[in-house]
């Protein structure tokens, strides 16, 4: 032991180490932790420390190098069990016993094995089936800010998820990094209630546990993840709450080993350590599984492009974004339409899979919901008195979408017909004319005037 | 002659190499016992850091390092098309049979097959003489392409031997050359290293649109054969639809498109859609068209490096056939970041926001590999190399380094809204700050082809586009009421046009590709609604009751008419337009010239 920095350490005298191997570090109390090599040398080695560098010495600790990788054992035993943020148990249950050890960095799914996802999954919330449709095999992260309620939004997914017609296994993973005591026994009590736990597995890295161990927590997750979905067949939902929370822990290894430091003091390859976590997403051809990502990250100051919510939105396919003004206005689930997009919408809704005219009616909604966002500000200006009767409607339209079609109950379960049916309510306040979205034939077939006369 | 040595340090991508005296700086190299594919970037005496392709976690030192005495090439030949490759032109699909849904490390595979049999027909004769670029004979690669096999860019001579028609697999030989007292084997693959451009024999000028049939592009700002473009915008503003929309329809012979750090999701979706897809040129499937090259972002750092010179050296590669090729990088972000993680890992002094300083060169030196060229060879074949490379600026802001270096050497600049994109107004192209210096030079293809006033009716458009972004900011300090009616009819046109015109639905079955002939005939009823409208409002019309016409909505549903209808439909909306006006203007004296056009 030469040298102590931060959650690194550095050992000399050492030989043939290899890369990303496992190490034992035993402090002068005699209390074990585990470790990692970051760089490896001739007879150097450079080692990040799992629980934290406290009572380390360079005298009197020993480290012994294992010669494995980092690993986690798997089984179907795991459903069920709350385990800390470096995979032992915490519950007070039973040992795990493992069916097979699997080395938690994975390897990338080759892009030719892997199967477009098309199975939109109803959540039962308006505001993203009917505008962001969720599909299996998507990661779509939920861009929070302190204090608004993504925990409640991201439960309720957990909760109503499900895709029509099929009654398959389903499971939740969820792994917390340094979320507090408070917000994990949301969750915890949460999936209890509605009897999800027994088909969950939990990791919880609590915000005052070792800042290093949230460093491996989701690829922990994720590798159990892997082994339920393709290995198991299960349809697997992770939910990985706090994404910016992982991002400081990077942060701060990288100060460490005082790198050079890119945006904001994150390091530069940020970009590929988040697009190893979140690409670990997708289906597989010829195997049953899928896994879903709902990563949750808060954007620190509402800051849509700090780097964390920036370079997730790069690598995820859309996102949902939170807003404070609508929090304010005490709208529930208060997403902002407007920066929020799901990019594998397309391809799971319309006919035979929602409905015919779904794609149309999303576009139409943006279309006057934005009109009508554009005349608000305008009209905080101008006043109401220099806008025109159509302009009128529009700003109408945008009070009533908000408050009947994105405005919802935390345990209301709205089916893809309702959403639309309520979004055809909305549209019909507009005249036919303004509906441009919108093919003839459909307005004939859905919009609700007509049967009126 | 290959040399061995001994890894010394392992630090993520970047591993050192001891014992390694003459090895040649980007030899490529086999690292550690798992053989992964390394570069050499850096030589220090005895010592060489190599940039590994692989992951490395696993490797200690200690372990071989053997130099393989070539740079990192290209794999040149039949079976390039239809084909999808990692950065380093692994082909994915024989990834997948040898190592499983999962990529493992050190699995080899050659970047053409060599079981593979091509019937080649001759095209020269014993006693011939040729030189580099030349064409030997040629081999039905796809149903759409003939593939020149061609002598090698470095070699002439006189030709000792061919191969008479026949079956050939990539690895039999097909030609014996006589020359500088040597004698030369060609066979129908050939090896070039991807960070060297091809040679050619000239530049030329390039005037040849490049039609996408998306019409903001095409109508606004368009690309030549052998042009560049840049396409930034933050994230969900749609570069990679946009990139998907120019895959799949511009009018090149090969299209080359290179994933460079993305999704693996939508790499899926391209593998899904494109064999399904037809070519508007030829009718046939769009996989013979096209190579793909897929380095996704939890893919090896390194790889994503080299990706996009891998795609750039193919795409060189079918342009010295003759063809014109278009690159399509998505994004270009992603592989100036490698270069930055690498850079980082290399302990290199940083220069602008951790890029390395070379940064700028080596974009310029990417871009520069594009244009129109008259190719080697003595058959005076031209071809061209087109490249669109998107750029992915952190926070959507355009005043760094990447889009910056790169705009510096690009002519034409796409730049994608975030705003926009919010309203779901797609493409998101911003008409305001995007430009193409193309556009005088593509004047005279419009002209040529029944599109008699394009440029007039293009600049009169883009200017109640500019008079609108004007007028709004008036708007949005005093309302609209205080606006003269012109005025007010200025802002009823740019919506229409917007509405009409510039959205275009990549998903809608008909609006998807729209042809330039209908993109034309649809300018020309903007064109006309404007002037009637002009002449009402001069006339006392209001402009609210110009924008209250019924024939308003049906020209913003123009992108859905058939193609094969749309002539007809055209006639139909001029007349109900004609006879719409006449109506709103029955009475006011002023009015009752028909418009031109």
């Amino acid at each position: 032991m030469t040298r102590v920095t931060g959650p690194l350490i550095t050992v000399a005298g050492v030989a043939d180490v290899a890369y990303g191997e496992v190490v034992e570090i035993t402090v002068p109390s005699g209390e074990r932790r585990a470790g990692r090599v970051l760089e490896s040398r001739e007879d150097t080695a450079v080692v990040q420390v799992f629980g934290g560098t406290e009572a380390v010495d360079t005298l009197r600790t020993s480290v012994r190098f294992t010669g494995e990788t980092m690993k986690i054992g798997v089984t179907e035993a795991l459903l069920g069990r709350i385990l800390s943020g470096t995979g032992e148990p915490i519950d007070g249950g039973p040992l795990i016993i493992p069916d097979a050890m699997r080395e938690i960095s994975g390897s990338p799914i080759n892009p030719s094995a892997r199967d477009f996802p098309r199975d939109s999954i109803e959540t039962g919330i308006s505001a993203i089936d009917g505008m962001n449709t969720l599909v299996r095999g998507q990661k779509l992260p939920i861009f929070s800010g302190s204090g608004l309620p993504h925990a409640r939004l991201a439960a309720q997914i957990a909760r109503q998820a499900r895709v029509r017609g099929q009654a398959e296994s389903f499971s939740v993973v969820f792994a917390a990094m340094g979320i507090t005591y408070e917000e994990a026994d949301f969750f915890i009590r949460n999936f209890r209630e509605t009897g999800a736990l027994e088909q969950a597995v939990v990791f919880v890295n609590h915000a005052d546990d070792p800042v290093i161990e949230r460093l491996i927590t989701p690829q922990m997750a994720l590798t159990v993840a892997e082994y339920l979905a393709f290995d198991l067949g299960y349809h697997v939902l992770v939910i990985l709450t706090d994404m910016t929370n992982y991002c400081e822990a990077l942060r701060e290894v990288a100060a460490a080993r005082e790198e050079v430091p890119g945006r904001r003091g994150y390091p530069g390859y940020m970009y590929t350590d988040l697009a190893a976590i979140y690409e670990r997403a997708g289906r597989i051809k010829g195997r049953e599984g899928s896994i879903t990502q709902i990563p949750i990250l808060t954007m620190p100051n509402d800051d849509i492009t700090h780097p964390v919510p920036d370079l997730t939105g790069y690598i995820t396919e859309g996102q949902i974004v939170f807003s404070r003004d609508l929090h304010r206005k005490g709208i529930y689930p208060p997403i902002d339409l407007l920066p929020s997009l799901s990019r594998l919408m397309q391809g799971g809704i319309g006919e035979g899979r929602t409905r015919e005219d779904h794609a149309a009616v999303k576009d139409q909604l943006y279309a006057a919901y934005a009109r009508g966002r554009r005349l608000r500000s305008l009209v905080a200006v101008v006043g109401e008195e220099s806008l025109g009767d159509i302009d009128l409607l529009y700003l109408t339209f945008a009070d009533r979408f908000e408050a009947e079609f994105l405005q919802q109950q935390e345990n209301e379960r709205r089916t893809f017909e309702e959403t639309l049916d309520t979004a055809w309510q909305l549209l019909s306040m507009l005249p036919e004319s303004e509906l441009v979205r919108i093919e003839p034939a459909l307005i004939e077939k859905y919009y609700p005037g007509e049967a009126d006369g | 002659m290959t040399i061995t040595g001994e890894v010394v340090r392992i630090a993520g991508a970047v591993v050192s190499a001891k014992n390694l005296a003459g090895a040649r700086m980007y030899d490529v190299v086999r690292v550690g016992d798992k053989q992964l594919v390394g570069e050499i970037v850096v030589l220090e005496g005895d010592v060489a850091t190599i940039q590994v392709y692989e992951e490395t976690e696993g490797i200690a030192p200690g372990e071989p390092v053997t130099t393989t005495g070539m740079p990192l090439s290209a794999e040149l030949g039949p079976g390039l098309l239809g084909t999808t490759y990692d950065g380093i032109q692994r082909p994915l699909e024989i990834l997948l049979a040898e190592g499983g849904d999962f990529i493992v490390r050190g699995v080899h595979a050659p970047g053409l097959r060599r079981e593979c049999g091509w019937d080649f027909t001759p095209a020269v004769r014993p006693g011939d003489r040729v030189v580099g670029g030349d064409t030997l004979g040629a081999v039905v690669e796809t149903e759409v392409h003939e593939h020149r096999v061609m002598v090698p860019p470095t070699l002439q001579g006189t030709i000792a031997e061919i191969a008479p028609e026949g079956r050939y697999t990539v690895d039999d030989v097909v030609a014996t050359l006589k020359g500088d007292g040597r004698t030369q084997t060609v066979r129908m693959r050939q090896y070039w290293p991807v960070r060297q451009p091809r040679p050619v024999l000239r530049r030329l000028e390039a005037a040849d649109p490049l039609i996408s049939g998306q019409r903001v592009i095409d109508t606004f700002f368009p690309l030549v054969k052998g042009g560049t473009a840049a396409l930034p915008g933050p994230f969900g503003a749609g570069k990679t639809v946009v990139q998907h929309q120019l895959a799949k329809y511009v009018n090149a012979d090969i299209i080359v498109y290179v994933g460079c750090g993305e999704r693996g999701n939508e790499m899926a979706d391209v593998l899904r859609q494109f064999p399904a897809l037809v070519d508007p040129t030829t009718g046939k499937s769009l996989m013979d068209r096209t190579v793909l090259i897929g380095n996704t972002s939890n893919m090896p750092v390194a790889a994503r490096e080299a990706s996009v010179y891998t795609g750039i050296t193919i795409a060189e590669y079918y342009r010295d056939m003759g063809y014109d090729v278009a690159l399509m990088a998505d994004s270009t972000s992603r592989w100036a970041e490698a270069m930055r993680e690498i850079s980082g890992r290399l302990e290199e002094m940083p220069g602008e926001q951790g890029y390395p300083a070379y940064l700028a060169s080596r974009l310029a030196d990417f871009y520069e590999r594009a244009g129109r060229m008259a190719v080697l060879g003595s058959s005076g074949r031209t071809g061209s190399v087109t490249v669109i490379g998107s750029v992915s600026p952190p926070g959507g802001d355009f005043s760094e380094p990447v889009t910056q270096n790169t705009l510096r050497v690009v002519r034409v600049l796409w730049a994608l809204d975030a705003d926009l994109a919010h309203e779901r107004h797609f493409p998101s192209i911003n008409w305001l700050t995007s430009y193409s210096a193309y556009a005088g030079a593509v004047q005279g293809w419009w002209t040529a082809h029944a599109a008699p006033r394009w440029e007039e009716y293009r600049t009169e458009m883009m200017g109640v586009l500019q008079a609108e972004s004007e007028l709004l900011e008036t708007v949005q300090l005093v309302g609209e009421d205080v606006l003269p009616e012109e005025d007010r009819l200025v802002l009823v046109q740019a919506r229409l046009i917007r509405d009409g015109f510039l959205i275009q639905s990549a998903f809608h079955p008909v609006d998807t590709y729209c042809p330039a002939e209908k993109q034309y005939l649809m300018l020309d009823l903007l064109a006309r609604f404007y002037r009637h409208g002009q002449r009402a409002v001069a006339a006392g019309v209001s402009a609210a009751a110009v924008g209250g016409l019924a024939v308003k909505s049906r020209i913003e549903r123009m992108p859905f008419v058939p193609d094969e209808r749309f002539a007809g439909e055209h006639a139909v909306i001029a007349q109900e337009m004609d006879e719409a006006f006449a109506g709103l203007t029955a009475g006011k004296a002023a009015y009752g010239v028909t418009p031109r056009g």
